[in-house]
């Protein structure tokens, strides 16, 4: 029987973002692209529509809540809490059950990250990052289950609701797909952006990156190195190695994410050599030469345990993508041309003399 | 400097002590290099790019002439619209110098009506100038080589009887010697004739480049305008030439590590057909290729290849064992070019709109058109012909060391070009009378004296700059030949230590009162306009953003929340400072630099 809740990750593309959400349309049209992306599979938005058929038939508690005043912030609380007990705590639908489990033993039933693919993430609320949630080293498929119905139910944190009541937002056409993929143990990971968040300038690959899971920089646990990729010379323009006091990796048991402090050796040593700098730059400008567009990537570079080059791979091989979109705060900045021709060249330099440099 | 409210400056000129043991550094350099009590009123900054020792009393004239000549090529000949000219003092022996800017926007206005007719003319025809640049740079050179110094034997010479010259050669020991200073003058107008039109040329692409690529390196935009045919690397392509040739001859067994270049060349000229053929391309290669300076042409003491041949015979064995490896390779010219335009073209294609690109294209195109002068000049000006200028000097040295009134040659570095004509016109007289000169008594003295407080001046570690900070600092001089910024001045002014440094995450700069906050549960307490400085932001802060006017977290990169939020809210960030909370107290007013990435405690 053909599934009807679940595809695989390279069956969906950017068109997709309807049925599959954002970050599962995201990941497979990076697949489609002959792109690195973990193996993985996409619980669709008919699954969560299902689900929620039972939660809330008719949609009036989904309604309620998206009539609160946006400054009734207990109000909102209190009702978003309610819902989410609802969402989580229904039993879901036979046929969802099935598809999921059966998708996790392809994977080869060992510990899964389970992250959430909102159909309506607009840019600026992606951009307030971790408003959805994201849970790693889920083992079991009863646990992915659990977690599928919290990566939902987190469509309604307190966040989330009150940033839709401030943008005038309602509740009606919400929907979430899930992503289901293997758990990675990387060396190192972090994000890039391929172009400087911080001048806009298009012609670098900012990259941010510290050992074990990205999980501890996007959660700001510590500073990570940074280093800045000239696209065009392959020049290092910038790097910052930081103190890591620690990171992030999945427990022996592969069920959760730990936190470790980092040997004293390994603290302040750069994690990514200037090859693997390089060579996620690289990649990060197929990326955004696939899109067209500068994007906002997450990696993360498979490897032995930390402080020790991988053996024998290839340096392209070992890097994974998790995520891209594209970029959204210069993008919109952009502004009129910085200079136009003139009638002759050395009009430039003459007008530039005229004021002070 | 400090945190009291007063004016930050640099120490005043006036308050500079003298370097101890060399109290009496101002015998060394003539009165118009001291600074004047008035001058304590203007910014002053350490010319350490071209003068980064203590000045010998001759080598000054490597500070006089040059600012003599390129404040008169951008005030007066080409008239600059925004800059006059350059002036230089000298305090315990190092070279301090600042820019006249024109800042009255009526008189920017008239000069730059002037200055648009003659530097365009300049512009439009710059490959005819340079050629006559060229062929006029290359008569100086020859002038300034074929000086002689008189040697002022016995009897003068018949021909001056027979041909009745009726100048007898004593004469000449202060012609020549004046000559030579008037050539020097004459090649250092010339030095900076294309000096400020090229390099501005250069400027304004470059200006354009980290416009439109914030972080582009300089060594990125230069490589798009590099010329590949540079006549600076053509003394070691020549060294390459006579490696290859020493293997081709079979004369290569002589050049071992650590060979003696007199023993070489002496053993060369027993070394039969090989042997002669190296000799004489040595001998072509020499002259002019060998006159490059081991340092910039500012020091008679930055000997040349030419004057020393050791330079070039230590890198002799390794070129040639190299060749019979055969591993010496010429220079890969056409990679090189192909290189070049790759990345001219990337960047192009990186450009956001046609408009760019066009602007673009006319300032490399610019660019590429008097780069040839930006990069050759310099073999001409300050390796050939001042290797040869100050062998002259050398020679004219030799003739007081010979007429008793200096110890050795050298000496003559020791004493100001206006002293070298008293002692010439000492040499000249005794020979005259027929008496020995008597500078000997005079000179000796002051020569063992001054190198004595040269010694003692290499001790003294000169401030960066001296004075007033400047309200701007916008001289095109000092921006293009300097790399003095405003930026500049401020890390000069505050040592690291004194500034919260993190990353700069989201650009913009602005002044609050901090609001240091430790733990979550005080958020409450943030005010309206206030300064947010915290350990780390998690995204449940984020409502606490349309409050703040700036954030500051002790971890964190560009892309951490706190980053990533502030830049949505068009707010300046620094993150991953590391300890801001710890050095910043709620209520301090603080100054937030999300470009440079920079807190600083302003009160």
């Amino acid at each position: 029987m053909t599934p009807r809740f679940t595809c695989r990750t390279a069956d969906v593309g950017a068109a997709d973002a309807a049925r599959a959400g954002g970050k599962a349309a995201a990941l497979g049209e990076l697949a489609r692209a002959g792109l690195p992306v973990p193996r993985g599979y996409v619980v669709t938005v008919a699954a969560f529509g299902l689900h929620m058929d039972v939660v809330d038939p008719s949609g009036a508690i989904r309604g309620a809540l998206g009539s609160l005043p946006e400054d009734d912030l207990a109000g909102i609380a209190h009702a978003a809490a309610d819902l989410r007990v609802r969402v989580t705590e229904a039993p879901l639908p036979p046929d969802v059950v099935t598809e999921i489990a059966s998708g996790y033993a392809g994977l080869g039933a060992g510990p899964v990250a389970v992250r959430s693919s909102a159909t309506m993430e607009d840019s600026a609320e992606a951009s307030f990052a971790g408003l959805q949630d994201t849970y790693l080293a889920v083992r079991g498929a009863d646990a992915v289950l659990d977690r599928v119905r919290a990566c939902w139910a987190s469509l309604y944190n307190d966040e989330s609701v009150t940033y839709r009541r401030r943008q005038g937002m309602g509740e009606d056409g919400l929907a979430m797909g899930v992503v289901v993929q293997r758990m990675l143990s990387p060396r190192s990971a972090g994000v890039m952006f391929t172009r400087s968040p911080v001048t806009g300038d298009r012609s670098v690959v900012a990259i941010e990156a510290t050992w074990g899971l990205g999980s501890a920089l996007v959660g700001g646990e510590v500073t990570p190195d940074s280093f800045t990729v000239s696209k065009v010379t392959g020049e290092i323009t910038g790097r910052r190695v930081s103190v890591k006091l620690r990171s992030h990796s999945t427990t022996p048991n592969g069920q959760g994410i730990s936190a470790q402090p980092m040997p004293f050796a390994l603290r302040r040593a750069a994690c990514l050599t200037d090859d693997e700098a390089r060579s996620l730059a690289q990649i990060g400008r197929e990326v955004e030469d696939h899109y067209g567009a500068a994007q906002d990537i997450e990696w993360a570079l498979l490897g032995d345990s930390p402080g020790r080059p991988a053996l024998h791979a290839d340096l392209a091989d070992r890097i994974v993508l998790l995520q891209s979109r594209p970029e959204t705060v210069w993008a919109a900045r952009d502004q009129a041309p910085i200079a136009s021709p003139r009638a002759k060249a050395s009009d430039h330099v003459l007008a530039r003399f005229r004021r002070a440099l | 400097m400090d945190g009291d409210g007063s004016v930050p400056r640099f120490p005043l000129p006036s308050e500079i002590a003298d370097a101890p043991g060399a109290e009496g550094w101002r015998s060394m350099y003539p009165y118009f290099t001291r600074f004047q009590p008035e001058d304590d009123k203007r910014f002053w900054f350490y010319n350490s790019m071209h003068f980064p020792e203590p000045m010998p009393a001759f080598d000054t004239i490597t500070a006089e002439v040059p600012y003599s000549a390129i404040g008169a090529n951008t005030a007066r000949v080409f008239v600059f619209p925004t800059t006059l000219g350059i002036e230089h003092r000298i305090v315990n022996g190092r070279v301090y110098i600042t820019a006249n800017p024109v800042t009255d926007p009526d008189e920017i206005g008239r000069r730059a009506a002037v200055f648009g007719e003659r530097a365009g003319y300049y512009y439009e025809n710059w490959d005819t100038l340079y050629q006559g640049w060229k062929t006029r740079i290359k008569g100086l050179i020859d002038e300034i080589s074929s000086i002689s110094v008189p040697e002022l034997p016995e009897f003068d010479d018949a021909a001056v009887v027979t041909g009745s010259t009726g100048v007898a050669q004593n004469h000449y020991v202060r012609e020549n010697f004046h000559r030579c200073i008037d050539l020097f003058s004459k090649m250092w107008h010339h030095h900076t004739e294309f000096l400020m039109l090229g390099y501005g040329a250069y400027v304004v692409f470059f200006q354009f480049c980290k416009q439109a690529f914030p972080e582009i390196s300089d060594q990125a935009v230069a490589r798009m305008v590099a010329g590949i045919d540079v006549i600076m690397y053509r003394p070691d392509d020549e060294l390459r030439g006579l490696a290859r040739l020493a293997v081709e001859a079979g004369v290569d067994d002589l050049f071992t590590e650590g060979c003696s270049p007199s023993a070489v060349l002496a053993a060369l000229a027993d070394r039969g057909e090989g042997g002669k053929r190296w000799l004489e391309a040595f001998e072509q290669a020499r002259d002019p290729w060998f006159n490059v300076s081991t340092g910039d042409g500012f020091y008679h003491h930055h000997r040349s290849w030419a004057d020393d041949l050791t330079v070039p015979f230590t890198a002799l064995p390794r070129y040639v064992a190299r060749v019979r490896d055969g591993m010496l390779a010429g220079r890969p010219t056409e990679a090189l070019r192909a290189e070049r335009d790759r990345i001219a073209s990337s960047y192009r294609d990186l450009l956001s709109s046609d408009e760019e690109k066009a602007a673009f294209d006319q300032m490399l195109g610019l660019c590429r058109v008097v780069f040839p002068y930006v990069e050759d000049h310099k073999f001409y000006c300050e390796h050939w012909f001042t290797s040869q200028f100050f062998a002259r000097i050398r020679e004219f040295g030799a003739l007081l060391a010979r007429s008793g009134v200096l110890a050795e040659a050298e000496d003559v570095f020791q004493l100001h070009h206006t002293e070298v004509d008293q002692a010439l016109s000492d040499v000249m007289l005794a020979w005259a009378a027929g008496a020995p000169p008597v500078g000997a008594a005079h000179f000796r003295p002051i020569v063992a004296e001054r190198k004595r407080m040269l010694e003692a001046l290499r001790a003294w570690s000169p401030p960066p700059a001296l004075g007033p900070v400047p309200e701007a600092l916008n001289d095109p001089a000092v921006h293009m030949l300097w790399g003095v910024t405003q930026q500049t001045i401020e890390a000069w002014l505050r040592p690291s230590s004194d500034a919260v440094r993190g990353v700069g995450a989201s650009s913009g700069v602005v002044e609050g009162p901090a609001r240091v906050l430790t733990d979550v549960n005080q958020i409450g307490e943030i005010r309206d306009g206030e300064i947010l400085v915290c350990p780390v932001t998690a995204p449940s802060w984020a409502p606490v953003f349309g409050k703040i006017k700036a954030a500051v977290s002790d971890i964190g990169g560009s892309m951490s929340h706190a980053a990533i939020v502030a830049r949505e809210y068009g707010m300046p960030a620094v993150v991953g400072t590391g300890d801001a909370t710890k050095r910043i107290r709620t209520g301090q007013l603080v100054r937030v630099d999300g470009d440079r990435g920079i807190v600083q405690v302003i009160g």
